[in-house]
């Protein structure tokens, strides 16, 4: 891309970030640990499955998903259990075969299936707003060649925000890894 | 299986007789992109096949007739079934039973052969969960109608109404709406949230603008990203790690409508691993009888392979086997509890008005898995399918059974009777056939039906090539190490 013209970041025409591609999992292994020994920051691995040992190559920080859904399935537990007690107990009292009004036995089914549904709910719910999904448009999606990351290719891209993102620099570790064109990015 | 006898097509079968050598999850010479191309080519075909229509105008005609059945009992009231004091319950809750039985086998492939890491399951695991999702949607319809009164159905739900009433929570009947509710709702997500990385396949290879959009839609911008990989496997595991005590809770709930009442037959601390042992075995039937035809006809005989029927059938053999545990253990206790109502209910159930029906159940249900001992047969998929019909029969029968049998013949024996179903009776099941039939087909037809990422993953050219690699632990690796073909 030509240098004389800078767009501001983020506009249109600016610079994205650069993208290139591997054939297998483990040139695209060692790529990816190439990458985060560079000590970039801003950049990711785009593959069509889970590739196992990926994120300690890249240095993926584990999720905090599991405490989220925890606290859901928690929260499930204590609301199930509050609706039976208000509803059978306060506002309603049932007397039925002079049980008592409130005993947790018979509250358990229900307030299990609470449980599950808060904790499922959240599991998918926090882990695409955890990926800032949904998020129809994105500037790799103008490339033509990205569209078999979701196929049979594997690509790393590296954003142009990233503090140690060099025009040249950057494009030439890109492609000592991959030994292809890095292709550039432009946000649209 | 039928092609055997051809010698080019003998690839296919990676059956093996030594256990400790792993089969091939994937046969035939393909690669990640030849996968992408097989299972989104059946959605993408320009043409829809002829054979689909011809299916799809008898199951959507029977949805109409469902529908009309639905129509028929609302605007003339529950006479119109065959429902009689002492058998008030009839169709409407054995199909209830049986749809939401059907309905274990997804998430039980999904979830609890996921957790213990059994990766033949990701060649059928989108299917079965989608059979899963379909049979449930079936299974609501009935105990929203099974009143009458379709239009006190929020009756079921706890939220304020005019009588300031609120529902009861410890009758089971309520247990069952919050376990049902959650099953479908936790199935769905689990479904969906598969289905994402293949619907942004389905995206990036759209030819047409209304493609590019719903499926771009669906798969909610999915670009393939590792940082996003490594929170949905995290989610993945944790929807399985849900959903597992959730499939065993279900039909669990559903056995305590039975098990909590006092009625002979009913009552027993038996009913909720019998019933879910009876749900994962005719679940399973119904996938069998649903992905044979279906791997033929789309040619998935490389990713559904022949291993995968073989690892099936025997999975309904050790659950046949369990089911039929259950039934003698249930003839053992009446006799051996010493309750004389116990004892006669189990007689007549045998011998009774109704031994037609338990015996066509104990055929299905005990004898006909016992051919899955002979390798051949079951690796036969003609004799697999029919044996699977058979089994989904038997199933019908033993709801059919434990509800009406019991109830025909309670403690008075001044109001014993007979139930006979009514033609509405039966046009309703028919019918709730045809919806699933229904929505099975569209989602063959636009729907990925199998999960590509999962099978990528589990296929030899998904590890490392390096030596040192190899093995680890038994979740990757050592697949070409030592496989049959």
């Amino acid at each position: 891309m030509s240098e004389r013209t800078a767009p501001a970041a983020g506009e249109p025409g600016a610079l994205y970030g650069y993208l290139v591609e591997f054939d297998k999992v483990d040139e695209l292994l060692v790529g990816a640990r190439a990458v985060r020994d560079a000590g970039y920051t801003r950049w990711d691995a785009h593959t069509p499955f889970v590739i196992h040992g990926l994120d300690a190559a890249m240095g993926v920080k584990k999720t905090v998903l599991p405490y989220l859904v925890f606290g859901a399935g928690l929260t499930g537990t204590v609301g199930g259990i509050a609706l039976q007690w208000w509803t059978n107990a306060v506002d309603y009292p049932y007397l039925i075969s002079g049980k008592p009004l409130f005993s947790l036995p018979a509250n358990i089914p229900v307030a299990f299936e609470t449980t599950i549904l808060f904790a499922a709910l959240t599991a998918l719910v926090a882990m695409l707003a955890l990926n800032g999904l949904p998020r129809l448009y994105h500037p790799l999606f103008t490339n033509r060649a990205f569209k078999r990351a979701t196929d049979d290719r594997f690509f790393i891209s590296i954003e142009a925000a990233d503090p140690l993102f060099d025009r040249s620099a950057t494009r030439e570790l890109l492609e000592s890894l991959s030994g292809r064109t890095v292709e550039v990015i432009e946000e649209a | 299986m039928s092609t055997s006898t051809a010698a080019d097509l003998s690839y296919l079968d990676n059956t093996g007789t030594d256990p400790a050598v792993r089969a091939r999850l994937v046969v035939g010479d393909n690669d990640f992109h030849s996968i992408t191309e097989k299972v989104c080519g059946i959605v993408e075909q320009p043409r829809t096949p002829p054979a689909w229509w011809v299916l799809f105008a008898i199951s959507s005609s029977l949805t109409l007739v469902l529908f009309a059945m639905i129509g028929y009992l609302v605007t003339t009231g529950i006479g119109v079934w065959g429902l009689q004091v002492p058998v008030s319950w009839g169709y409407a809750i054995v199909n209830f039973v049986f749809w939401v039985g059907i309905g274990h086998a997804g998430t039980l492939i999904s979830a609890i052969l996921f957790l213990l890491r059994q990766r033949w399951r990701t060649s059928i695991n989108r299917f079965a969960e989608g059979m899963t999702i379909f049979a449930v949607v079936c299974a609501g319809i009935f105990p929203g109608i099974h009143i009458g009164r379709v239009w006190l159905a929020y009756w079921l739900f706890p939220i304020p109404n005019q009588m300031l009433m609120w529902p009861n929570f410890r009758s089971p009947l309520l247990w069952d709406v919050f376990a049902v509710g959650t099953y479908a709702t936790v199935s769905l997500l689990f479904w969906y949230m598969g289905m994402i990385p293949d619907l942004a396949s389905l995206r990036d290879r759209a030819k047409t603008r209304i493609r590019y959009y719903a499926y771009g839609l669906l798969s909610l911008g999915w670009r393939s990203s590792n940082r996003h990989w490594h929170r949905f496997e995290f989610a993945y595991l944790l929807l399985a790690s849900l959903a597992t005590p959730l499939v065993l809770s279900v039909h669990s709930v559903v056995s305590f409508d039975f098990a909590v009442s006092i009625m002979p037959g009913w009552h027993t601390t038996i009913f909720p691993p019998y019933f879910v042992a009876g749900a994962i075995f005719s679940g399973f039937a119904m996938v069998v009888t649903l992905i044979i035809p279906t791997r033929k006809i789309f040619g998935l005989e490389e990713i559904i392979t022949a291993r995968h029927l073989e690892n099936m059938a025997k999975i309904m053999l050790a659950t046949g086997m369990m089911v039929g545990l259950a039934y003698s253990t249930e003839f053992f206790i009446a006799w051996y509890s010493g309750n004389r109502y116990e004892a006669f209910t189990f007689l007549n159930r045998a011998f009774g008005p109704y031994a037609w029906a338990y015996w066509t159940m104990v055929t299905c249900n005990v004898v006909v898995p016992q051919i899955f001992w002979s390798r051949r047969l079951r690796n036969n998929p003609a004799v697999l399918w029919v044996a699977s019909i058979l089994i989904n029969v038997g199933m019908w029968f033993e709801r059919f059974v434990i509800v009406v049998s019991s109830l025909s013949r309670d403690y008075l024996p001044t109001s014993w009777g007979y139930y006979r179903p009514t033609i509405i009776d039966v046009l309703t099941f028919v019918g709730s056939f045809g919806l699933f039939f229904t929505l099975f087909l569209l989602f063959v037809r636009f729907l990925p039906i199998i999960g590509m990422a999962e099978v990528k993953g589990v296929m030899p050219q998904a590890h490392l090539d390096r030596p040192g690699h190899r093995g680890h632990g038994d979740y990757h690796g050592d697949i070409a190490a030592s496989e049959v073909v």
